[in-house]
């Protein structure tokens, strides 16, 4: 009785939870021009999408900005993360990991207006930069986060044992450590490639007029009312966190298949 | 590793966080003091502190996020229970998290066509005979559409604390003739705290800022802090009464970080 009524809360709670991506989806399909009654099935809506040149173009905008800053934010994330693993004293560590969490805590608003300021105190135009530039920002303490464990499980005999053995340090850096973290890099890389793509508020307060990314659009767009051309865009982009849930599940899952057989080598 | 030339590795991130972290914390308190007409002057707090306007949609502010986080707190901390009874909880968990990876504009806007005049919710309204009604551009919409967005960030934490917790803690209880509700409430809830603090910290807080659903869900009618500063910011253009309603913000951030943070040295041992 108590199981089955868990079991009813759980498969109500689920149901919530996709029953507006779903609904989402299907409409992205109907024949009609609002999201109220199913006309039948079509193809028109993604048609419409992939011949909206303006719409091809902020994709791709979104999609370069995405790669590109959560590449640059993997790359100096990781610095970080070496960095502080390397701090001897105890305060300077605690000090630069309070500092590198502000803005994972931080609200989407403070960080867009303050960076909104930071660039006009500056005098950089609004536009594909400032927006990198800000997304590279909010990016890096999460690729931190991820890269930590994996430096922390890192056995000091290891780095010994490459210095014995009369590794430089950059050797040392690319041969050993780096490998060794590699996993905690990709899920950084994962994580601020998710970041970068669902963002809407940082974006909004740095985009200025003439550079959009999707999020931008879609809330610009979502403000003028229903518009089925964005449920089909909506469609793509589930599919497209589906690739990328399965591409960070694999590295995840390859990653630890990898260390346990490691522990049975060595048991 | 030898200490020389190492910490030019640390230059990048060293920059960062004195250009993107120290930086515009710094500028948006500078920016507070500042007036319209670039003067340097507390009129701002001044304002912000004797207009009812200000501190009513701050309290409005508040009294949403708390009803939010309640509402989260109440639907994930069963949800949680539950999953991590199941045999595949790893699977269900990554159904849980999966939607969190899907744009939050979107799922905005599959609101908007849900609650619609003739939507979906109305259709079920119709059918079980209360008949249609306004519900898009309400209060109530707008708490509903909050909670639906933050429910994944509540449930992570909670299922991450009751993963932590000792199952010999459960047996023990059990074993010394506590009822299943006893041990729900002296046992695995007090030692999932911890998990429900983190989950009312990572809801309550963006809460507090949210600006997007309150247009195109709450259609204006609730003005959260977050509304209130992007207005300033992007529309009216004063930067300095922004910047006081962003540093009243970062402090009630602060305040819910030190009442929710780890008191590990205080309530961690089991009573």
């Amino acid at each position: 009785m108590k199981h089955k009524l868990a079991t009813a809360y759980l498969i109500l709670v689920f149901i919530i939870l996709y029953a507006p991506i779903i609904f989402l989806i299907a409409y992205s399909f109907s024949q009609g021009e609002t999201m109220t009654n199913y006309h039948g099935f079509t193809w028109r809506h993604y048609q419409t999408l992939f011949s909206d040149a303006r719409m091809l173009a902020i994709v791709a905008n979104t999609l370069l900005i995405a790669l590109l800053s959560s590449l640059i934010a993997t790359l100096i994330g990781t610095l970080g993360a070496l960095s502080i693993t390397r701090t001897t004293k105890r305060v300077t560590r605690e000090s630069l990991l309070t500092l590198n969490n502000v803005l994972m805590v931080s609200p989407d608003v403070i960080i867009g207006a303050s960076f909104l300021i930071f660039f006009t105190m500056l005098k950089i135009p609004l536009g594909f930069g400032t927006v990198l530039m800000s997304h590279i920002a909010f990016e890096i303490p999460i690729v931190v986060l991820m890269v930590l464990p994996r430096l922390r499980e890192m056995s000091r005999s290891l780095l010994d044992a490459a210095q014995d053995l009369g590794a430089t340090t950059r050797q040392l850096l690319t041969q050993v450590i780096i490998p060794f973290i590699s996993p905690g890099i990709f899920a950084g890389f994962f994580m601020a490639l998710t970041y970068s793509l669902d963002d809407f508020a940082v974006t909004f307060f740095v985009t200025g007029n003439g550079f959009s990314t999707l999020s931008v659009e879609i809330y610009s767009r979502a403000r003028q009312g229903i518009n089925l051309e964005i449920n089909a865009l909506s469609g793509v982009m589930f599919l497209f966190s589906l690739l990328l849930v399965a591409g960070y599940y694999w590295i995840q899952q390859a990653s630890q298949k990898r260390r346990h057989r490691k522990r049975e080598v060595a048991s | 590793m030898t200490k020389r030339r190492t910490w030019v590795y640390f230059i990048p991130y060293g920059l960062w966080l004195a250009l993107f972290v120290i930086a515009p914390v710094a500028l948006i308190i500078y920016q507070s003091f500042f007036d319209l007409g670039q003067h340097f002057t507390l009129t701002n707090y001044n304002t912000y502190f004797r207009s009812a306007t200000y501190l009513k949609m701050t309290l409005n502010s508040v009294w949403y996020a708390f009803l939010i986080t309640l509402f989260t707190g109440l639907i994930s901390y069963p949800t949680a229970y539950f999953i991590h009874q199941l045999k595949h909880r790893q699977f269900w968990l990554l159904l849980v998290i999966l939607p969190t990876w899907i744009n939050i504009l979107l799922k905005a806007y599959a609101f908007i066509g849900i609650f619609s005049q003739a939507g979906l919710a109305n259709q079920f309204l119709t059918f079980i005979g209360i008949g249609p009604q306004q519900i898009l551009f309400t209060n109530a919409s707008f708490i509903f559409v909050a909670t639906y967005i933050q429910i994944p960030f509540m449930i992570l934490p909670i299922y991450n604390a009751l993963d932590d917790l000792n199952p010999a803690f459960v047996n023990a209880s059990k074993d010394l003739g506590a009822s299943t509700w006893q041990t729900f409430r002296h046992v695995i809830f007090p030692l999932t705290l911890p998990g429900v603090k983190a989950g009312v910290q990572a809801v309550f807080i963006p809460s507090l800022s949210l600006f997007m659903l309150t247009r195109l869900i709450g259609g204006n009618k609730v003005i959260t802090l977050g509304t209130a500063i992007e207005e300033h910011f992007l529309t009216t253009m004063n930067w300095g009464m922004g910047s006081t309603i962003g540093v009243v913000l970062i402090v009630a951030m602060i305040v819910v970080m030190l009442l929710t943070g780890d008191q590990k040295t205080k309530g961690g041992t089991p009573r």
